[in-house]
């Protein structure tokens, strides 16, 4: 603490102070008012309302009254089809989003990474649907795969002859689709910090594999990919969080549809409150909430001790 | 320096900013109570209409408000929309749970009125004179525990089917007045080249009248239905009322359908129509306003005609009643009166013409003595027709308070071949429960 080196922040006053014990020491460094401005905004815009959400998921709630039920609502939530298969295609958009993201960012961050030709342009080119906002992506991508009247359709019954697939009507692939749309939305950033994380490895490395004659693919088995790995475990992370919780690509493109085959919890819970069942809707916003932290607070610790170990 | 200087600034600014603000209410509330004395009698009392933002709505309203402003002195009425559909349910919900609502409001009758709470947030006017001028038929859609609440706003609709005339000619067909016959007409229609039921699932609320719009033959079955219905008695997946999502399934496993069924829209659906390659389509008659333009002969080539059931004795129309204005709690006072003055007007025969000359009328008036003007669209006196004869049931959501959130999801996987139509209907039945739950009802 006292040793110069560990003192990064360290201005006179805090090494004038610094055998103190730390948590005064922090006190000291700032005047509890400075807190309090920040502190008071984080209460009442989050822990209050964190709270009432809570309380409300145990009541059936009418905007009006609301009637204290007990745990009805999470029953009602985990007995229902179209509630409980939301779950499922959740965790599965989730996990695909996630995969292909982390597959697909890396090979192209790879190619992006090698002196290529037009390579700051490809990489722009890359980057620019994270740029526009989901809805616009969706609504555009809804005109795109029409069934009949779709570019992407026309394209292949001009090419087969044949009717294209219903990409966002078919229940079977409908989902699939929605997948694919948020991959092509989300691949500029899992890039990005691929781009990044290669470019910080070591030029050492490579010369030394070089100098040993070690082929492209040894090079990426050997250095890249294990090199990149702090930027794998931020891709996964983000990603996950991001798909999990997704909503506003698959409200734009089916609305959960068609019938509910590709509800995800988040759809399921904007329905519930569009319906006026505030207290159900608010029970799935609680669901969400554990399901996500149950399964990316392990994650992300196990990723942790995975990078720390390197 | 400066910028110790510029704090002190933006904040008084601010502040400013903030007087404005409340002076600005106060100002506009002090014009009509504040002023008080002999002269406050003359004073005008400036009041709000919250409505939908549909053209169905919004114009008619317009018009209403204008020809009420222009004859009536010391009231000025002015428009506010909102969204529609689900999203315009919260808007409202919210309004009222918050006391913000405009100091009147339009909404739909029915099962959607009853979810607002009325004994608590809507003022009664059950004793008030101008009720004399409202159809009885209307009152028991926004009447809850035992006091009516609104005056009816708009056309009564029917749910049914709109056809194509011209098609119907060039095969020899007659309006089918059982369903057999109806699909007998579909197996011609087909043969010949046609689509004989446009459907759009692109818009996922067309799906569902196969189902709502079979009401009237479910209660010509079992007329004490509905209340059975309200008090979890009566279900969906049994007969009588399964039939309904038994008929979706049948038209689809039958291939009557568009070949782009799962993705076309409305206005998609009603240019299949008026172009004859699609020669049915079950719709509301609100629609008409929607195609009248579309081609020349529209208005008089499209007929309507209910949906049929089992027996052709018991054939009738389903109707839908029209939505109505009513009167939020939080509105007193000066504001009180001139709201009720407001609706007072807005039942009467003159105000109906108002609206019909904003947007051809898709319907009858519920206003006692209103009249429809001459040259109105086919569907339109096919549907008077019914109403004229009494040969119909209004739908299930003006007899029951109960009506699932999820019935155009169900029904659109019935109708796409995606589920049987008994697995939907007893997931029609689940999803109703959500709903008699959240209303508190007795039974469930």
């Amino acid at each position: 603490m006292s040793s110069p080196t560990s003192s990064r922040d360290g201005t006179p006053v805090v090494l004038r102070r610094a055998p103190r014990a730390s948590a005064e020491h922090v006190d000291r460094t700032y005047p509890l008012w400075f807190h309090i401005p920040g502190g008071v905004i984080y209460l009442v815009l989050f822990i209050v309302p964190t709270v009432f959400s809570f309380y409300f998921a145990f009541t059936r709630w009418t905007l009006f009254k609301a009637t204290f039920i007990g745990f009805d609502n999470f029953v009602l939530f985990f007995n229902e089809p179209g509630l409980i298969g939301s779950l499922r295609n959740t965790l599965v958009y989730g996990f695909l989003t996630s995969g292909l993201k982390v597959v697909l960012g890396m090979l192209l961050a790879v190619v992006l990474s090698a002196p290529i030709i037009a390579r700051g342009y490809l990489r722009s080119v890359t980057f620019f649907p994270v740029l526009v906002s989901a809805v616009g992506v969706g609504l555009t991508f809804q005109v795109l795969l029409d069934p009949f009247n779709g570019v992407v359709n026309k394209a292949i019954t001009a090419v087969t002859g044949g009717d294209g697939p219903g990409w966002l009507t078919d229940p079977n692939i409908a989902l699939l689709s929605v997948v694919g749309i948020d991959v092509w939305k989300g691949i500029g950033l899992a890039t990005l910090i691929y781009i990044a994380g290669i470019a910080a490895i070591p030029n050492e490395y490579f010369e030394a594999a070089r100098v040993d004659g070690a082929s492209s693919w040894q090079v990426f088995r050997n250095i890249i990919l294990p090199l990149s790995f702090p930027a794998t475990s931020t891709v996964i992370i983000l990603s996950l969080i991001g798909g999990l919780r997704s909503f506003d690509l698959i409200w734009t493109t089916t609305q959960g549809g068609p019938g509910f085959a590709s509800d995800v919890v988040a759809s399921v819970i904007y329905k519930q409150y569009q319906a006026g069942f505030y207290g159900l809707s608010t029970a799935g916003n609680v669901i969400l909430f554990v399901v996500v932290t149950a399964i990316i607070y392990p994650l992300s610790r196990w990723l942790n001790s995975k990078e720390t170990a390197l | 320096m400066s910028f110790r200087k510029r704090v002190p600034v933006a904040l008084a600014a601010g502040l400013a900013g903030v007087l404005a603000l409340s002076a600005c209410t106060a100002g506009s509330l002090g014009t009509s109570s504040s002023s008080g004395g002999p002269a406050s009698a003359a004073a005008n009392v400036t009041i709000t209409l919250l409505t939908d933002n549909s053209d169905q709505t919004a114009k008619p309203a317009q018009a209403m408000i204008d020809a009420f402003n222009a004859t009536n002195a010391g009231v000025t009425v002015k428009l506010e929309t909102r969204a529609q559909g689900t999203d315009g349910d919260n808007v409202v919900k919210t309004k009222l749970a918050t006391g913000d609502m405009a100091d009147v409001f339009q909404y739909n009758s029915g099962s959607l009125f009853q979810a607002l709470d009325p004994a608590k947030n809507i003022v009664p006017l059950t004793d008030e004179a101008l009720m004399g001028n409202v159809q009885d038929a209307f009152k028991s859609s926004v009447t809850a525990g035992g006091q009516v609440y609104g005056v009816p706003f708009g056309q009564a609709m029917g749910g049914g089917i709109l056809y194509n005339k011209k098609v119907f000619a060039d095969l020899g067909l007659q309006v089918p007045k059982t369903w057999a016959e109806f699909m007998a007409n579909n197996a011609k229609i087909k043969a010949a080249g046609i689509d004989p039921v446009i459907q759009t699932y692109g818009e996922t609320w067309t799906s569902q009248l196969f189902v709502l719009a079979d009401f009237h033959n479910v209660t010509a079955a079992q007329p004490d239905w509905a209340e059975k219905y309200t008090a979890n008695q009566a279900k969906y997946v049994d007969e009588p009322a399964i039939k309904g999502f038994q008929r979706l399934e049948e038209v689809k496993k039958a291939g009557y359908l568009n070949k782009d069924f799962a993705s076309a829209k409305l206005t998609q659906g009603l240019q299949k129509l008026v172009k004859g390659t699609g020669a049915q389509y079950p719709m509301l008659t609100f629609a008409v306003s929607a195609y009248t333009g579309m081609s020349d002969d529209a208005a008089a080539n499209i007929g309507f005609f209910a949906q049929p059931g089992d027996d052709a004795a018991s054939y009738g129309l389903t109707a839908w009643s029209p939505g109505a204005l009513y009167i939020p709690t939080t509105t007193t006072g000066d504001k009180l009166a001139a709201a009720k003055k407001f609706l007072a007007w807005v039942a009467t025969p003159e105000a109906c013409d108002a609206q019909s000359k904003a947007i051809t009328p898709t319907g009858p008036y519920m206003i006692k003595g209103a009249t429809l003007p001459d040259g109105l669209p086919t569907a339109v006196t096919d549907l008077k027709a019914f109403i004229d004869d009494g040969n119909n049931s209004p739908a299930l959501e003006f007899l029951s308070p109960i009506k699932g959130p999820n019935l155009e999801k169900i029904t659109v996987e019935v109708g796409s071949g995606i589920t049987s139509a008994a697995d939907g209907a007893k997931r029609y039945d689940e999803d109703v429960k959500k709903q008699a739950q959240q209303l508190g009802l007795e039974g469930w």
